[in-house]
């Protein structure tokens, strides 16, 4: 079996002696004998690293690696610079828990600083908090911010990620608070309908930029019309898109939101990604999470610390803003190393590539007969078509070692390309896609 | 140090992106402000992250009894399965059956943890131990509100518990009702007794309790509260003292959250990711939160996807490393560890109960301060000077002057007899230069910071100058 316990037998034995015990069961004479295990768990023996290794590798390799990725839908595969997979593998950043002790945890807490600041640089926002767990809790943390006693409705677009929607309503349902579904058109968030929506009771509205379906909606003039009605304008962006895209500041947003996964973390079906928040000056008070702040010694150094931490739940208990203390502490420092490797030209670039490679595969798929665009809308990294033949189709580029489109209702697919995809991987999933359809 | 900012030339930057091969496309709608971020070359940033490492306590770096975090040795092998590509490029939406290695990665964990909690189904959607805590506790909501009793608007708390349990109770719609805990730190049977009532919704609690003392009532107080109708939710932060020896199922709870990043020994990673897994008994099964996306509409769910599914293999590849032999003694060496330093240290600091813990211990320095003026605050600042990382301190709040040390089994005899030596040796220190203690660390990377200007005056991001 493997084991990371140091001590040898006879150790033990001085240690039991010292403690005034004869044998290890003693340690548990607290606990009412009924209730002590008899039997060893029901579990397998435990094994040597060689052993466990070569099991994992086993799993690793029952998954399939698609070498292009045209899937997207809230896991967008863009290039990870190699810097970016090593730096947070050191292994004081690893293993360090949250920078309680400031004196000895500078380095994280400036780490936290920093990512803190390029979120504001990115965003326009004045104030970001130090990650929550991901784009949909971020969402759901923002609607709780925005509720008082007279305003207690949420709304969110329909078009926004259906997880982020469920999320959404769960913690809603948790809070005993109301969230109502505005309805979408043309692929889009109803603005009429949305007006009509816009009750003196609601606290906020939360609008995806892209939206699921990858279309860019109308978010200043989405803004005006929440601000109109004395609600909280919720923006969920990706913030890769921000590099190019007008942000959320521009377009009026009280509070940003977002899945910070693009920023150099890892598909990995699905987690640890990054909950993004970021809120203006008016409202720094009532973000939830870790906050880290500058200040100085008692010397007069600079210094950082977690700062604002009346609003956290080891004071303030059930009074407080939110439960959360661990959040994804080394995801957000590498989206801060991600930013800083890349620098803003690079994403740009990154930006701009992968809004061209998604357009150049919407116009050639379109090409094809009985492919057609579903919606006319501007979009930036994702559209939907409908397509005969989808599930031949997306069997074929399977086979290629093409992960395709996401389907969605009936017969119609969710593409995605990113930058790191090239014409020629383009062109041969199109070609795929060409050939199914001519049978 | 200089900030990122601070070091930035313009125009520097490092070479990531070919040339674009598609025509480009102008989207309308730009974004007008400029982009400051910093610009690096691949170098800076290597040796910007190299010296921020640098100011960071890890494990790696020494001792780090932070009492009820489970600061115990993060196996690098775990780190190492977690990066392979069959893990990390795959995408949560691929096709089912290119994804049987991530299924089985899920399902061999739930299998394993279900079978070391007493559980019958288990979840890994919660990121964190207060996540998990929120999700467990809509298991409860969900439970009453199908069977149609809206008459249950209360979770008890004991007051000895950690501030997420009864936040997390709010952030679930419910009153909070904070129950007084006995002289021993165990729950007060009669205040429960008194506390529990048709409007109990459920009760939130961790054994070993957070003063590190295994509540023998505790069949007893699940039994209360399962009379009056109310569910029973187990905080899994301290179930790294009793793995293998007594599963919270048969304790008589009904639903668990684990931290994966403490008993299972994947990194915290400076305060997150972690994973906080939640396992219940059957009869919650069909409350269990999902993806919308994944598996449909219908069920609550509590963040994207499946959850941090990296978290879960490193757990998984320390599970079957240590198997059925090595969880139980891992537990059983947390919990000698502990009684052994706390045997070391006493005759100096008072341990706030003197008798058998578990696998953590408190020190009450209220007399010791009443003696010398030194607080916990000053002798855990002291500890940073010895290179040790202090223990938890003022918590729980039942305990004045607090100190928590949990060594976690994963450090030796040598270490442990290192640490009593710094303890002995800053009890002495403190009855002679007091003052000297009141302005520690002396030797940090900063001294004590002003928090009071950091709240007062935030300063939460660059600007430049």
């Amino acid at each position: 079996m493997g084991s990371y316990v140091p001590g040898t037998l006879s150790e033990r034995q001085q240690m039991l002696k010292a403690i005034g015990m004869e044998r290890e069961d003693a340690l548990y004479a607290d606990v009412p004998a009924q209730m002590l295990l008899t039997e060893p768990l029901n579990i397998p023996s435990g094994m040597s690293e060689l052993e466990v290794r070569s099991k994992m590798e086993a799993l690793a390799a029952e998954n399939k690696v698609f070498k292009t990725v045209l899937r997207g839908a809230g896991a967008y595969d863009h290039y990870i610079p190699s810097i970016v997979k090593y730096v947070p593998n050191k292994e004081e950043f690893l293993t360090a828990y949250t920078p309680y002790q400031a004196e000895m945890s500078q380095g994280i807490l400036q780490s936290i600083f920093e990512y803190q600041t390029m979120i504001c640089q990115l965003t326009g926002m004045d104030v970001s908090n130090a990650s929550v767990y991901d784009g949909a809790t971020a969402a759901a943390e923002a609607a709780a911010m925005c509720r008082d006693r007279k305003r207690s409705v949420t709304l969110i677009s329909a078009a926004a990620h259906p997880d982020t929607i469920n999320t959404v309503r769960t913690y809603c349902y948790g809070a005993n608070a109301e969230l109502r579904i505005v309805p979408c058109k043309d692929g889009k968030t109803d603005l009429d309908a949305l007006k009509e929506m816009l009750t003196p009771d609601v606290a906020s509205l939360i609008l995806q930029q892209p939206n699921f379906y990858g279309q860019l909606e109308d978010a200043k003039a989405i803004g005006e019309a929440v601000h109109a009605a004395k609600a909280m304008f919720v923006l969920s962006c990706d913030p890769l898109s921000l590099a190019i895209l007008p942000t959320p500041k521009e377009v009026g947003a009280d509070v940003m939101v977002g899945e910070g996964q693009c920023l150099g973390l890892p598909i990995a079906w699905g987690g640890p990604y990054l909950g993004i928040m970021a809120t203006t000056e008016k409202h720094m008070r009532k973000l939830p999470g870790r906050i880290v702040g500058e200040t100085h010694d008692d010397a007069g150094n600079k210094a950082y610390v977690l700062s604002l931490q009346a609003r956290e739940q080891h004071i303030r208990r059930e009074k407080a803003s939110s439960n959360i203390c661990s959040n994804e502490a080394l995801c957000a420092l590498t989206a801060g190393l991600y930013m800083a490797t890349m620098g803003p030209e690079g994403m740009k670039e990154a930006a701009r590539q992968t809004t061209a490679k998604a357009h150049y595969l919407k116009a050639e798929l379109c090409k094809l007969p009985g492919v057609k665009a579903k919606f006319a809308g501007e979009f930036y990294q994702e559209f939907v078509t409908v397509m005969p033949k989808r599930e031949a189709v997306l069997a074929a580029l399977e086979e290629a070692g093409i992960l395709g489109g996401l389907p969605l209702g009936e017969n119609e697919v969710l593409w995605c390309a990113t930058e790191k995809v090239t014409k020629c991987e383009l062109d041969k999933a199109v070609a795929i896609v060409k050939e199914v359809l001519a049978k | 140090m200089k900030l990122i900012f601070e070091k930035s030339v313009p125009g520097r930057h490092s070479s990531l992106l070919p040339a674009c091969d598609v025509p480009a496309y102008d989207l309308p709608e730009k974004r007008q402000e400029s982009l400051d971020l910093p610009e690096l070359c691949e170098n800076d940033v290597s040796r910007h992250y190299t010296q921020l490492c640098q100011r960071v306590h890890g494990v790696n770096c020494g001792f780090y009894p932070l009492g009820s975090c489970t600061m115990k040795y993060n196996p690098r092998i775990d780190e190492e399965m977690a990066a392979l590509p069959g893990f990390t490029n795959i995408h949560p939406l691929a096709p089912a059956s290119s994804v049987k290695g991530s299924k089985e990665v899920l399902d061999l964990a739930a299998k394993y943890l279900c079978e070391i909690s007493g559980m019958d189904g288990m979840t890994f959607q919660p990121a964190a131990g207060a996540h998990g805590e929120f999700t467990g506790v809509l298991l409860i909501k969900q439970y009453h509100d199908a069977r149609g009793d809206k008459a249950r608007t209360k979770i008890i708390v004991p007051d000895s518990a950690h501030g997420t349990n009864p936040a997390t109770a709010a952030m679930c719609g419910y009153d909070v009702v904070n129950v007084a805990s006995a002289p021993d730190g165990c729950v007060d049977l009669e205040a429960l007794k008194a506390a529990l009532g048709p409007d109990t919704a459920g009760l939130m609690l961790t054994n070993p309790n957070t003063v590190g003392i295994f509540d023998k009532n505790i069949l007893e107080i699940t039994r209360l509260v399962h009379e009056a109708g109310g569910l029973c939710y187990y905080d899994g932060a301290n179930l790294n003292a009793v793995m293998g020896h007594v599963r919270p199922g048969d304790m008589g709870f009904d639903c668990i959250h684990m931290n994966l990043h403490k008993t299972f020994a994947t990194p915290h990673g400076g305060g997150g990711p972690g994973a906080g897994a939640v396992g219940c008994k059957e009869f919650l099964k069909q409350f269990l939160p999902e993806s919308a996306l994944m598996q449909g509409e219908g069920h609550i769910q509590v963040r994207g996807f499946a959850g941090n599914f990296l978290v879960v293999v490193r757990a998984l590849t320390y599970l079957m490393t240590l198997g059925k032999e090595g969880i139980p003694e891992a537990s059983t060496n947390a919990v000698l560890n502990a009684n052994y330093l706390m045997q070391k240290i006493k005759g100096t600091f008072t341990p706030a109960f003197d008798r058998v813990c578990m696998h953590e211990f408190v020190l009450d320095l209220s007399e010791f301060k009443k003696e010398t003026g030194v607080s916990a605050l000053d002798v855990a600042k002291s500890l940073i000077d010895n290179g040790m990382h202090p223990p938890t301190m003022y918590f729980p709040l039942i305990v004045h002057e607090a100190l928590m040390l949990e060594p976690t089994e994963t450090e030796s005899k040598e270490t442990l007899d290192e640490a009593a030596e710094v303890f002995r040796k800053l009890y002495a220190q403190a009855f002679e230069d007091a003052e000297y203690m009141h302005h520690a660390p002396h030797h940090a990377q900063i001294g004590r910071p002003d928090e009071v200007a950091a709240a007062r005056n935030p300063v939460v991001r660059w600007t430049k100058a």
